[in-house]
């Protein structure tokens, strides 16, 4: 190696620590100037009390342990900014948050908090981001619905998961379309708007609000309808209809048989 | 009063009498003896049950109409009305909700038809397993097949014709298991539905429910009449018991006793189609909603005949093969239409089959149980097993919903069970049945167990068996083919082969010459294979048991 070549390495080494002196105080100025003019946290300090009852809430309830401290998600459970109030009066006024285990699907189960302490977490999880509120209607309106009307579009859009009469069905790998049994006139609205485990979103422009009301309409009446045929086996179609012809029908009727022939 | 009532109805006797001779037919037919025993009263329930499908579905004509003409219905039942629907959709809703005692009659119907095949199912598995279709009984077991066919059949028409959502669907998938048969399959199709489906010729409706109304009943009805005067004729067949032979039928006479019994069971089988239509909810076609091609429930299953066809749809892996532009859609053909022709096909043959098999040409006219025939009531679990796979592949959406299952492993596993199964289900009836018998092999030759114990002036113990009483020996030497003297030696075509043994080896026939020959030969040795264990052939005697004195 020659003395020219050694100089014009160290020449060039030091350009290189030059360059990188300077990157790191312009890092330092744009990170301080950053310090200076960012807002101080809107989220850390709220306006409305609610959305912070409702963070605390969202620690102690232990949402954080999968969606993070500040509902951004994680490797366990997704991001719940831009989910709005809707998803989370659904998810947990239904039972289903917080989650009791991993699974292909979460139950609907008994709900673990308050419905005031759902309404607070809502407000903290909508103060995350923009997303669907919870919608608000009174029985009077989807009451006056067209339950005719609701019944097409019930059978067009949710019957092929939901069965004919909502008692539920099975999808892939374990998961299910729950049966509709039990849902409240909100939480199917909120269902619709959310699109919660595997169901789909059908917003606004899909399905309008009157026909989301007409198709409520249609699944509270005919849950609440009496079965004019007797009883009516779970509604789920010939299944159920075969178990009690083999049992009720051919069974009492080869015990039938049995007993003429033991008395011949 | 009453004497001139007796002249008066003995005058009217003697005037049928005096034109038809009926009084001599009829004393003949009065003494007509039917055997007793329990299980030939379950073909009566299909019997009856029909007699009850005719009955109500006479009363449901009078309000059905079969016609796709598109109205708006206008009924009592709120949550449809306003929604356009077919006209024979809108009928059923009307005769379910309008008509005064309508919905009844259809349930009683609908359940009346459920009854009908399984008691055709059920009333077959009894003929199969007790060997009652061999001969004589070969074209009656035939007749017996095509009715249970032909009852599928109907019953899938008739459930169809509502235009429901739900049978609607259950059309398309017949209609799409027409297309799949190669070359021909769209023009069948068409031929069929006159039109694409759902219809637009307006033609497919009219012509189900004469299908459903005439056509069938009618070939029904000729069946079932041809099946009974066969019975009629030939006499019924009865379990080997005391005073009973290959030539007598022991029992109750037609008139009184069978007739009043039989009766009897007539209402039975009313009242409890009348319960089940009264209690028991069944086809609620108003919550299905009308037939829509772009709408379909989750759980979409047919009636439970159908339910191995469903099934075998389901579980068949998704193939396809396309020649010069043409698809062959072995995922529909195989599963929809070759599989059950060899379904079907084998319950045809299978009495020849059996026959071929064991050069059986006698007159049967006692009874086999099942243990008495090991092969053939495996064969037969072996046919059952298939189908109960099947069946529940036909639900395996239900099934996986209502236990939690994974629908994909409920798949598999099925998948799996439908080729193993059959043979696990085949082998242990075999060894069920060969150890029933042989344990009647031991109580034949050694008599019953008493349980006591005896000590031998020589110290030895002994244990005692007590000889069955004369009768019941010759019963059970009946029943598992020793009722013949040198059962052993008699040349093939006596058709009591059923101990297995000398087979195809008595003395003078050589080696079978030919193929077929050879090939019935290795089924032969297939059939009796280990009938009787060599420990216990008729000439064993155990030195160690005494006869209690």
């Amino acid at each position: 190696m020659s003395p020219s070549t050694f100089a014009r390495r160290l020449a060039s080494r030091r350009r290189q620590l030059a360059s990188a002196a300077i990157v790191a105080v312009a890092l330092g100025l744009l990170g301080m100037l950053y310090a200076a003019i960012a807002p101080r946290g809107s989220a850390a300090t709220s306006a409305d009390p609610a959305v912070d009852e409702g963070r605390s809430l969202f620690q102690s309830l232990s949402c954080a342990s999968c969606h993070g401290l500040n509902g951004e998600g994680g490797k366990r459970a997704p991001s719940l900014i831009g989910v709005g109030a809707a998803a989370v009066d659904f998810q947990m006024g239904t039972g289903r948050m917080p989650l009791q285990q991993h699974g292909a699907e979460a139950p609907r189960k008994r709900p673990v908090a308050s419905e005031g302490d759902i309404l607070k977490v809502a407000a903290y999880v909508a103060s995350l981001g923009p997303g669907p509120a919870i919608p608000q209607f009174d029985a009077a309106d989807w009451q006056k619905a067209d339950t005719a009307y609701g019944g097409a579009l019930f059978r067009t859009n949710c019957a092929q998961c939901h069965n004919f009469a909502g008692s539920g069905g099975a999808l892939t790998y374990g998961k299910y379309a729950p049966s509709l049994s039990d849902a409240t006139p909100t939480q199917i609205y909120e269902a619709m708007i959310t699109g919660p485990e595997n169901m789909p979103v059908f917003g606004d422009k899909q399905i309008t609000p009157d026909q989301k009301l007409a198709i409520i309409n249609y699944v509270r009446t005919i849950k609440t309808q009496a079965d004019p045929g007797g009883v009516g086996l779970g509604r789920v179609g010939p299944v159920t209809e075969t178990v009690v012809g083999w049992l009720v029908g051919i069974g009492v009727l080869v015990i039938v048989t049995i007993w003429i022939g033991a008395r011949a | 009063m009453a004497s001139m009532g007796e002249t008066a109805a003995r005058q009217g006797l003697r005037y049928v009498d005096d034109r038809f001779g009926s009084a001599s037919f009829l004393r003949r037919s009065f003494n007509k003896v039917f055997p007793d025993h329990w299980s030939f009263l379950l073909g009566e329930i299909a019997l009856y049950s029909f007699v009850i499908l005719l009955l109500t579905g006479t009363y449901l004509t009078l309000f059905f109409h079969a016609s796709t003409e598109v109205v708006t219905y206008n009924g009592s039942y709120a949550p449809l009305r306003g929604v356009q629907m077919t006209d024979a959709y809108a009928s059923t809703l009307h005769m379910s909700f309008d008509v005064r005692g309508g919905l009844l009659m259809r349930q009683i119907h609908h359940w009346a038809a459920v009854l009908f095949v399984m008691s055709i199912a059920v009333h077959m598995m009894r003929v199969f397993f007790t060997g009652a279709f061999r001969k004589p009984r070969t074209i009656n077991w035939h007749i017996g097949v095509t009715l249970f066919i032909l009852a599928t059949l109907e019953g899938f028409a008739g459930y169809s014709l509502p235009d429901d959502l739900l049978s609607g669907t259950g059309l398309r998938i017949a209609y799409s298991v027409m297309e799949s048969i190669p070359v021909v399959g769209t023009y069948l199709a068409y031929f069929v539905f006159g039109s694409d489906f759902p219809s637009t010729s307006g033609d497919f409706i009219p012509r189900l429910f004469i299908i459903h109304v005439l056509l069938v009943p009618g070939i029904l009805l000729a069946l079932i009449s041809a099946h009974m005067m066969i019975i009629w004729h030939q006499k019924h067949t009865d379990f080997p018991g005391p005073g009973k032979t290959e030539h007598n039928v022991v029992g109750s006479p037609f008139f009184p006793t069978f007739v009043i019994k039989t009766n009897g069971f007539l209402f039975l089988v009313f009242g409890v189609c009348a319960f089940l239509g009264a209690f028991a909810q069944i086809n609620p076609v108003w919550l299905y909603g009308p037939y829509n091609a772009s709408q379909v429930s989750a759980g979409s299953q047919p009636d439970w005949y159908i339910f191995f066809l469903e099934g075998s749809l389901r579980l068949m892996p998704n193939l396809e093969s396309n020649f010069w532009g043409h698809t062959i859609s072995w995922n529909i053909f195989v599963p929809g239409v070759i599989l059950p022709g060899i379904m079907f096909n084998l319950l045809y043959v299978y009495p020849s089959l059996e026959a071929w098999i064991t050069k059986d040409k006698a007159y049967h006219n006692l009874l086999q149980r099942p243990r008495d025939v090991p092969t053939r009531t495996a064969l037969g679990v072996f046919g059952l097993t298939f189908y109960a796979i099947l069946y529940l592949g036909g639900q395996n959406d239900v099934l996986a919903n209502t236990f939690h299952w994974s629908l994909q492993s409920t798949t598999w596993v099925m998948r799996v069970l439908i080729i193993i199964g059959p043979f696990i289900a085949y082998y242990v009836t075999k060894r069920w049945a060969l150890g029933l018998r042989h344990k009647d092999e031991e109580r034949l030759h050694h008599g019953e167990e008493t349980g006591i114990i005896r000590r031998l002036p020589s110290g030895e113990y002994i244990e005692v068996h007590e000889p069955l009483p004369a009768q019941r020996q010759a019963i059970l030497a009946m029943q598992l083919g020793h009722d013949l003297p040198d059962h052993a030696e008699l040349p093939s075509g006596n058709g009591h082969h059923s101990n297995g043994q000398g087979n195809g080896q008595a003395p003078g026939i050589g080696r079978p010459v030919g193929a077929m020959a050879r090939a019935r030969e290795a089924l032969e040795g297939f059939f009796f294979e280990r009938h009787d264990s060599p420990k216990s052939g008729p000439g064993d005697d155990d030195p160690k048991t005494l006869t209690r004195p």
